[in-house]
């Protein structure tokens, strides 16, 4: 039984199913965007980040996602005349037991050491000195990926949608940039060096082998062998490289799943055809994978938390759902693909519970 | 006092009462109080700025109110989540 948890713009839908068959078994937060929904598979308690148009943005917790939801405390930014927060984007899991993180805009970190009930933000990089001139990409100033070192709290890499790649060897005392060899095309070429104005849509750390992690940027998908000091371009191949999402397999650290969009102009899936892209080595080469997907007259766009896996190597479960209401599944790491749903609200986050 | 009527879920925030009773003299101490007496509504009207969130509106007695508008005793205050959305 596989229960995904889907963030939709109009609430959390729960799927539940076998061999590829799988049904509506809870609606939470109805009307409600949720950006992310994810479950603590130590604690087995879910959280779901929720951005009321009306309250502003909250995290909520549940033992049961079908039942009653908890808000989370401590969720806001210090009381000043300038920000507010606007919007959280994940929580992850920490390598401590009851160890939180969270991301949200604008390009905060929040941790949690009680398991998720509350929250306070991570102030030295809240207080960052460059922060005032930091610039948020069209989908805000996101901090939207948090990789985590297995084994090793000290260790933390997060990305910011669009302020780079962000590294800590101490906890989250103190913080660097991870950006060498990120290339923004997006900028005119004698504005490129030096800049952190740097719009990373996805980070991956690879668990088997920590220092290695895949990105995809905007526009570019890169890999990092030096634990995200500098990165390598491996988007030759693919049809694109603007994209999303990117999901890894735990079982090979040579490998990366992207989806594809046809560029920063266009967020659709190229030629009217639905295809995840696989590189199994490390990003030298790229295969599609589509046997299932839709193939004539596919426009979708796949968000940057909509594509989610469980397991690992020749039967890991891949899931990915579309601003068009649709989440598709694999049970054969992409080797053959099924709708999971249709007709859901545009997809925001999937994962699988 | 002024009375503060509240829409779900806002109310149920405030431990399912529809209107509640607080004193103030503008509407952003209104509601400052209203935060007090019923700490699980913090956020969900002012944000961090001290700000009433954009998308709700404050009516007192019937007008649009803003953070600094006058309150006085007996008045009575409406929070509406506005016509907006897609």
């Amino acid at each position: 039984m596989t229960q995904l948890l889907v963030g939709t713009k109009k609430g959390l839908f729960v799927l539940g199913g076998d061999n590829g068959s799988f049904q509506v078994e809870s609606r939470s937060f109805a009307g409600e965007p949720v950006e992310f929904a994810a479950r603590d598979a130590r604690t087995g308690r879910y959280f779901a980040c929720v951005t009321s148009a009306f309250y502003g943005p909250k995290v909520f917790v549940a033992d049961d996602p079908g039942g009653e939801w908890q808000q989370a405390e401590g969720i806001a930014l210090p009381e000043s005349e300038e920000k507010a927060l606007v919007r959280m984007w994940c929580v992850v899991p920490g390598e401590e037991d009851g160890l939180l993180y969270a991301g949200g805009d604008p390009g905060v970190l929040f941790e949690s050491r009680d398991g998720g009930l509350t929250w306070e933000l991570n102030k030295p990089f809240w207080e960052q000195p460059t922060r005032p001139e930091w610039g948020p990409g069209a989908g805000g100033m996101c901090l939207h990926s948090i990789a985590t070192w297995p084994g090793d709290p000290s260790r933390l890499a997060l990305a910011i949608s669009a302020v780079g790649v962000w590294l800590s060897d101490d906890g989250g005392e103190t913080w660097r940039h991870g950006n060498q060899g990120l290339v923004p095309r997006y900028l005119q070429e004698e504005a490129r060096e030096d800049t952190f104005d740097l719009c990373v849509h996805n980070l991956h750390r690879h668990p088997a082998k920590p220092e290695r992690l895949f990105m995809q940027f905007h526009g570019g998908v890169y890999r990092s062998d030096d634990a995200g000091e500098s990165w390598i371009d491996i988007g030759t191949g693919l049809p694109s490289d603007f994209g999303f999402p990117l999901v890894i397999d735990p079982d090979d650290a040579d490998s990366a799943f992207v989806i594809p969009l046809v560029a920063d102009l266009d967020r659709v899936t190229p030629d009217g055809r639905v295809r995840v892209y696989e590189t199994r080595d490390a990003g030298a080469s790229w295969t599609p994978r589509g046997d299932g997907l839709p193939a004539e007259d596919a426009y979708l766009t796949i968000l940057r938390q909509a594509f989610g896996r469980s397991g690992s190597g020749e039967t890991m479960e891949l899931y990915f759902g579309a601003t068009s209401g649709d989440v598709f599944g694999s049970r054969d790491a992409g080797g053959t693909w099924f709708t999971a749903a249709a007709n859901l609200p545009p997809v925001h986050s999937v994962r699988v519970a | 006092m002024a009375v503060v009527r509240l829409r779900a879920p806002l109310s149920e925030l405030a431990g399912g009462r529809r209107e509640v009773e607080l004193e103030g003299a503008t509407v952003a101490e209104v509601l400052r109080a209203l935060e007090r007496a019923h700490p699980d509504i913090t956020g969900w009207i002012i944000d961090e700025r001290g700000k009433i969130r954009e998308h709700v509106n404050v009516f007192v007695n019937r007008e649009s109110g803003q953070e600094d508008t006058t309150v006085a005793p007996g008045d009575r205050l409406h929070v509406i989540p506005a016509i907006s959305g897609g």
